[in-house]
């Protein structure tokens, strides 16, 4: 099995300057500084690397469009608000080996240009915030950070900032507003952070794991990475899994491995919980749309279902789904799925900042109907309802926060749709210990058939 | 009796303030209300917000939107302890449900009430990247995971005759300053 972020990780004091040193650490920090900066981005674009924080954009292009012809400073942000439902991995990987993003955020900085760096820190990982905070302490002690960084012209500041609690704050915008001392509401694209993020100042934003990937191709070359993986799905990827399985935790996996090898194998999930079986999973993050068992392990024609950007979205929305943030969600066959979504559009609810109507009034719209259905005062008109309302809101919002709001809902009705028109029609049995088993069976195409011909 | 930080806040403010661009004070914000809350009670009142809009020569509104806008604020007094438990999917999948009704139920709380001795609040909080380990909740600085409902009568138990658990947050260092002295202002 491939290690390379969580490499060490086994070693307790690989939390530590010296542990940390001990498994080759900051060795990237010796080669960068030979090279040139425009070297590094070169090798960051070969690695094939893409963004860990949920969108796979291509780390090395991001970085070239930051705008090096302004004469204003140039900012690195490090995305570490992790609050993604099902997502906990860079929590993981800072609590364990912080040095590992500290050295990430040097060589990053010294590839953009970069004076001042700060890693946003969710304000509930308050203690993560501290072991990072202790960390950096180390960093400049030993010369890594601070002014002639190993004797080199090179000089860099880093800043440990957190957080308050607001699941948008972890939008790129929002986030910079955050760090400005604002309310978290995302801004208006264009201007993209590269040309004005931070202070109005060029800005690079990435997340924990982007950042941390990068010393590995610093020190081994980007054509190295390149080969780890499958097709544009290159490296390694840290997957959250959660739910109903026997293995729960934070899994460093080769991008290209099968999903069901993921599921079952002893390496990674260890199988469904009490021998239970699999009904369906939400891949990446709460966001990202959920698959029923069968499009899970299976793509619609039938190929296995690999742990890939691509092979994942096989199908597009239809029967595939996304790799996201690598939040990976199982739930057996006890799980009601009426009443996951409404928790789920209960939290995009809570979450909207407000900004956009489409959203703020349509994640509550969402919320109300999805409580009605799950408490048995829906109606078929309801369904429909549903659809069309996450429908209103996607593509037409300020922030993504909209269309991640809508696609677990579209993609529940579309997937599940017997199971809400059990809700509807059997609103006496909704309570009813084995209403899910009685959902998940239930037959209800006459119906759906006789008003499609309407 | 209006707001005041002790001496050894203070420098460490002015150490907080060092580690952002010296016309962009407004960054420390954050950071400021957390050790307000911290050591004002544990809640910002407005006379808290005040006094930290004061302290980085802000309009007073500026404080006031942005404590109302991020849910570890709190504008209400709390009990002593605020046990913020996860009720995302993930920890609904784990039993989040039911670990809330007992917890508020052993407590004899609603939730976001006070309980009658001042020593608790119960909050539901959204997902705490802490989906591996559920059902949890954080208490003051800490995380407590894996829960189960004698975990939960042990801790309430032990905070209820006194003991210290180890997760009250520390207005002297809890926002983080030791390493960066050599900070030069970007
Ligand atoms: C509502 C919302 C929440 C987000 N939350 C996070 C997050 O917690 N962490 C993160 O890295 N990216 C998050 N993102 C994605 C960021 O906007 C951004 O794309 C990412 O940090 C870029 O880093 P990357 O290119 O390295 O992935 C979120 C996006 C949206 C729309
Ligand atoms: S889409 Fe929602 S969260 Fe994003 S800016 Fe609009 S209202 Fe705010
Ligand atoms: S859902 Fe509870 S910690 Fe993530």
């Amino acid at each position: 099995m491939v290690k390379l972020l969580l490499d060490g990780i086994e070693d307790p004091s690989i939390r530590y300057l010296n542990g940390y040193r001990a498994h080759g650490g900051y060795q990237s920090i010796e080669k960068a500084i030979t090279m040139s900066p425009l070297d590094i981005v070169e090798e960051v674009k070969k690695s094939g690397l893409r963004g860990r924080g949920g969108a796979g954009f291509s780390t090395g292009m991001k970085w070239s469009f930051l705008d090096r012809k302004s004469d204003k400073p140039r900012y690195l942000v490090c995305n570490a608000d992790e609050s993604e439902p099902g997502t906990f991995k860079d929590r993981y990987l800072m609590e364990k080996i912080p040095h590992r993003l500290i050295e990430g955020m040097i060589v990053s900085s010294y590839a953009l240009g970069v004076r001042h760096a700060f890693i946003y820190v969710r304000g509930e990982l308050i203690w993560v915030a501290k072991h990072l905070e202790h960390a950096v302490g180390e960093a400049y002690s030993a010369g890594y950070l601070g002014n002639h960084i190993l004797g080199s012209n090179f000089s860099l500041d880093l800043t440990i900032h957190v957080g308050a609690g607001a699941y948008i704050c972890g939008e790129e915008s929002a986030l910079l507003e955050s760090l400005e001392g604002k309310r978290g509401y995302p801004r208006i694209k264009p201007p993209f952070p590269a040309v004005s993020g931070l202070y109005g100042c060029p800005t690079v934003i990435n997340n924990v794991e982007s950042i941390a990937a990068v010393p590995w191709i610093v020190t081994h070359g980007g054509d190295a990475y390149s080969k780890i993986g499958v097709d544009k799905s290159t490296g390694t990827k840290l997957i959250s899994a959660s739910g109903h399985i026997n293995r729960p935790g934070v899994y460093e996996i080769e991008l290209g491995l099968p999903v069901e090898e993921f599921i079952y194998s002893e390496s990674y999930c260890g199988g469904i919980k009490n021998g239970r079986a699999l009904k369906a999973v939400i891949a990446g993050g709460s966001s990202v749309p959920i698959l029923p068992a069968e499009l899970i392990l299976k793509t619609a024609s039938g190929q296995p279902r690999l742990m890939t950007y691509e092979s994942l979205n096989d199908g597009g929305f239809t029967s595939g789904t996304m790799l996201g943030s690598g939040g990976f969600i199982v739930m057996d066959d006890t799980t009601c799925i009426v009443r996951n979504t409404w928790n789920l559009a209960r939290f995009y609810h809570h979450e909207s900042c407000g900004q956009c109507s489409p959203c703020r009034e349509g994640t509550g719209w969402m919320e109300k109907i999805l409580h009605r259905i799950e408490h048995g005062h829906g109606t078929q008109a309801d369904i429909d309802l549903l659809v069309d309302v996450s429908k209103k809101i996607e593509g037409n919002t300020i922030c993504a926060l909209g269309d991640a709001a809508a696609w677990p809902v579209a993609s529940a009705v579309r997937h599940f749709r017997h199971e809400f028109e059990f809700h509807v029609r059997h609103p006496d049995q909704v309570t009813a210990p084995n209403h899910v088993a009685n959902a998940a069976a239930y037959k209800y195409e006459e119906i759906t058939h006789a008003k499609n011909n309407d | 009796m209006n707001p005041t930080f002790s001496e050894s806040t203070l420098s460490n403010i002015n150490r907080l303030l060092s580690r952002y661009p010296a016309d962009k004070r407004k960054s420390a914000l954050l950071p400021l209300l957390h050790m307000a809350q911290a050591e004002f009670g544990g809640y910002l009142s407005p006379e808290t917000m005040d006094y930290v809009a004061q302290l980085l020569t802000l309009r007073p509104i500026e404080v006031y939107e942005v404590a109302s806008f991020y849910t570890m604020f709190h504008k209400q007094p709390t009990g002593k302890y605020v046990l913020e438990v996860c009720r995302t999917g993930p920890c609904a999948l784990n039993g989040a449900e039911s670990i809330i009704d007992y917890i508020t139920r052993k407590i004899g709380v609603t939730i976001n009430e006070i309980s009658s001795d001042g020593l608790f609040t119960v909050k539901e909080v959204e997902c705490l990247a802490s989906c591996g380990t559920a059902p949890m909740m954080q208490l003051g600085e800490r995380y407590i995971e894996n829960l189960t409902e004698q975990k939960i009568d042990d801790i309430i138990d032990r905070l209820k005759h006194g003991e210290r658990l180890d997760i009250e947050p520390n207005p002297e260092n809890s926002i983080l300053f030791r390493s960066c002295q050599g900070q030069s202002n970007g």
